[in-house]
């Protein structure tokens, strides 16, 4: 292993060679990733630092109005209740498996995104190290730490979206309502990014807002869905053309006769051939 | 350290041939005649394909009838359940053995062999079973069908594998991002346990048996299967170290298995139909039927069941209406998800959809997810935005894998505008291999494989664009001599 990776390295230094002249390094630093290694440490500092290429902006704490130590958060009563039949599915000695559906409600019930206080909450209603907590936030990708616009547009970009125009559709949101990928509207209803797939590629290109797929797009409908969300008109979810769920836009070539009723094999009778 | 390898494998090769016309034992292998493709659907003794409606097992699949358990019941689900829990263990693990069922979430491995692994005597610790949900495979959309329009056969399907390998809960570990989904299973998880299916004494078999429904937060290394234990655990989603394997030490330190929605599913009808009749379709040692996701440059996208070893011609110009364009304007298909190598056209017109054959082709049939690209497609493009991706999705863990899959997409952008010297192509071979079997988990060899597929088959393509590039730098420079020539005549 030690030596692959000297390999690993030695050949890094080759490539840099090919690489004089090149801001390769710049480009990888631009690009917002999942944010998996990295320390996330909870530092009072006014300025973030600046961000380590692969990782989804600061790994630290940044203090801003209503999300410094001394915020206080709980959860609503409706939510303390949900939580009590979560930590019903685990074992009592492992309520930390919580932790994710916990997060998900903090940023349900906080507009989208999960302020520290809460983390210490969550933490604390689960027994753990604070720690442990800000380590889950910062490794998956669904959970913000900074405020983000009241609708989260995902599009999905990656080669099944791509081949089919995914860049298309991102860049007209971009500049139909004034964003970059990882930002949000300057009226705030608006976040978008560039995200991995969502596993709905037979209906691809399509993206995510807030908890909806929106699939089948083209550039027009896809500017069309947002602003009716904006505008608070009805939207339809899934596919926006004439298709059903993952049904051909041809039509179906399976499933065209009505589904046979129950049926089981007798099983006496297969033992008793065995034992013959 | 390119030339050096591209020198050595030359050294290589004069050797063997050396070795080959002075060695008499050995000539008969050089003479031998090739071997015979059997990946190729015209060398089969029979055509494969065309599953009729009444052999399918997901009779909902889109969701056009009811998915609730009135529905469910109605189309043949939790039939005479409890006669087949009732059989017991070494009873339903045989018979899954027979079925030849291989597990449907990539690797390919027989399901029945990897269920007997439990140990069969409890040391005092529970046996735990996982169900892996977690689709995030480029490609794939198959588990999504499956659990919001027939969810109920992943619940029973839970009950039998769980009671064949002896385990008291089921966790159902489903993507963060699948909201409605996860709504539907929960819905008829609470279904089950109303009508007594679940729970305490389940089926009225003196056998009890849970169904947990867990979801994640958005990280396509949670479907590694340790990494999706680790998660379980509310940890960050980093695979652990294999020994000790999950069947041995798992979730909350106790015996688990952890295995695809789709593999679940299957199983009930399995049961209910007979080992024989799931056996006769396929191949040999590819048995059943598989749900296939048909998508890009297809003019009808879709999701649909087929017979294994359907010939991939055959399944994208019956059920996708064919390739945009026609079947001359395909250049490439991915044909088990992001992480396999792709095959041109030239393989694509003749082979069959399964895990030996596209194996054969140095593929695989991963996910069953067919990505297909027509000749408008930019292939550099397209694998270099699944290196992205990889790297976007690295856990960071393991030194190779966290940086190799930077290279790997630094180096992909540059081959997609020519920037890059020919002994380059080379060099992110070298990248791919040594990434490859050098990190913990196998996220690390599916970022090299896209890779290694677009060098194999579009090296070509790759030169071209090179020099494209050289040729439009010398112009440039030529101008700008020339500029350089005229401004200082002027001084």
């Amino acid at each position: 292993m030690a030596r692959n990776v000297m390999n690993l390295f030695h050949l890094y230094k080759q490539t840099s060679s090919f690489l004089s002249g090149f801001n390769g390094f710049q480009i990888l630093s631009k690009q917002r990733g999942s944010n998996s290694f990295g320390v996330f440490s909870v530092l009072n500092c006014r300025k973030s630092p600046p961000s380590k290429s692969f990782s989804t902006g600061s790994l630290s704490h940044v203090d801003r109005e209503g999300n410094t130590a001394e915020t206080t958060f709980d959860f609503t009563d409706e939510n303390y209740e949900k939580i009590e039949n979560i930590l019903k599915k685990y074992p009592r000695n492992y309520k930390s498996s919580a932790v994710i559906a916990l997060l998900d409600l903090v940023q349900r019930q906080c507009g989208g995104w999960i302020p520290l206080a809460a983390m210490n909450q969550v933490a604390k209603i689960l027994e753990m190290p604070p720690i442990r907590v800000y380590e889950v936030v910062t490794f998956y990708s669904m959970f913000y730490r900074e405020p983000i616009g009241k609708f989260n547009v995902q599009v999905c970009c990656t080669t099944p979206c791509m081949i089919r125009g995914a860049y298309d559709i991102l860049r007209a949101i971009q500049s139909k309502f004034n964003l970059e990928p990882g930002g949000n509207s300057p009226d705030m209803m608006f976040h978008l990014e560039e995200v991995e797939c969502l596993g709905a590629c037979v209906n691809a290109p399509m993206m995510q807002v807030n908890d909806d797929y929106y699939e089948d797009l083209t550039v027009e409908s896809a500017i069309q869905v947002l602003e009716n969300l904006r505008d608070h008109k009805a939207v339809k979810v899934g596919p926006q053309n004439s298709r059903h769920q993952c049904v051909g836009i041809q039509g179906k070539t399976t499933l065209l006769s009505e589904p046979p009723g129950p049926y089981c094999r007798s099983l006496e009778t297969e033992q008793v051939k065995k034992a013959s | 350290m390119s030339i050096w390898k591209a020198s050595s494998t030359w050294v290589f090769t004069v050797n063997t041939k050396l070795v080959i016309s002075h060695c008499p034992s050995l000539r008969g292998f050089a003479t031998e005649a090739p071997k015979k493709e059997t990946w190729r659907a015209s060398n089969a003794e029979k055509s494969f394909g065309g599953l009729q409606d009444k052999d399918r097992i997901f009779t909902n699949l889109y969701g056009e009838l009811d998915w609730t358990i009135k529905g469910a019941e109605k189309r043949g689900d939790w039939y005479a359940t409890k006669d087949l829990v009732l059989k017991g263990r070494d009873w339903l693990i045989n018979e899954i053995k027979a079925s030849g069922l291989r597990g449907r979430g990539g690797a390919g491995f027989p399901s029945g062999l990897k269920y007997s692994f439990m140990p069969k005597v409890s040391d005092g610790r529970p046996n735990y079973l996982v169900v892996n949900a977690d689709e995030s495979e480029p490609g794939t959309c198959k588990d999504r069908e499956i659990m919001r329009n027939d969810p109920h056969k992943l619940v029973e399907g839970c009950l039998l594998v769980g009671r064949a390998m002896g385990a008291r809960a089921a966790y159902i570990y489903i993507r963060g991002e699948y909201v409605h989904e996860r709504k539907r299973l929960e819905h008829a998880v609470s279904e089950a346990y109303q009508k007594g299916y679940l729970g305490k004494n389940a089926c009225l078999t003196g056998y009890d048996f849970d169904v947990y429904v867990h979801y994640g937060a958005g990280a396509y290394i949670c479907g590694e299967e340790t990494a999706l234990l680790e998660s379980l655990e509310g940890k960050q989603g980093k695979p652990r170290l294999k020994p000790p394997f999950p069947a041995n030490i798992g979730l909350y330190g106790c015996p688990s298995t952890v295995t695809n929605v789709e593999t679940v599913s299957v199983v009930p009808t399995i049961l209910r139909r007979g080992p024989s009749w799931f056996a006769s379709f396929g191949r040999k040692g590819n048995a059943g039927t598989k749900l296939f996701c048909i998508s890009g440059h297809v003019n009808s996208p879709t999701t649909v069941e087929e017979e294994m070893s359907i010939s991939l011609k055959e399944l994208i110009e019956r059920h996708a209406g064919g390739v945009r364009g026609g079947w001359d304007n395909l250049l490439a298909v991915i044909p088990g998800g992001s992480s396999v190598p792709l095959i041109p056209k030239s393989i694509c017109d003749d082979v069959m959809m399964d895990f030996d054959a596209l194996k054969e082709v140095q593929s695989g049939l991963g996910t069953a997810a067919v990505i297909v690209m027509d000749k408008s497609t930019d292939i550099v493009h397209a694998i270099a935005r699944l290196s992205k991706f990889y790297k976007h999705e690295s856990c960071g863990q393991c030194t190779p894998c966290r940086e190799g899959t930077g290279w790997l997409w630094n180096i992909m952008e540059r081959m997609r505008r020519g920037e890059a010297a020919k002994e380059e192509i080379d060099m992110l071979n070298e990248v791919t291999r040594q990434i490859e079997g050098h990190t913990i988990c196998a996220l690390g060899d599916a970022a090299a494989w896209p890779v290694q597929g677009l060098i194999r088959h579009f090296r070509g393509e790759l030169e071209r664009r090179i020099d494209v590039y050289q040729q439009k730098l010398a112009k440039q420079q030529q101008k700008t001599k020339q500029n350089e020539t005229v401004s200082s005549a002027a001084y």
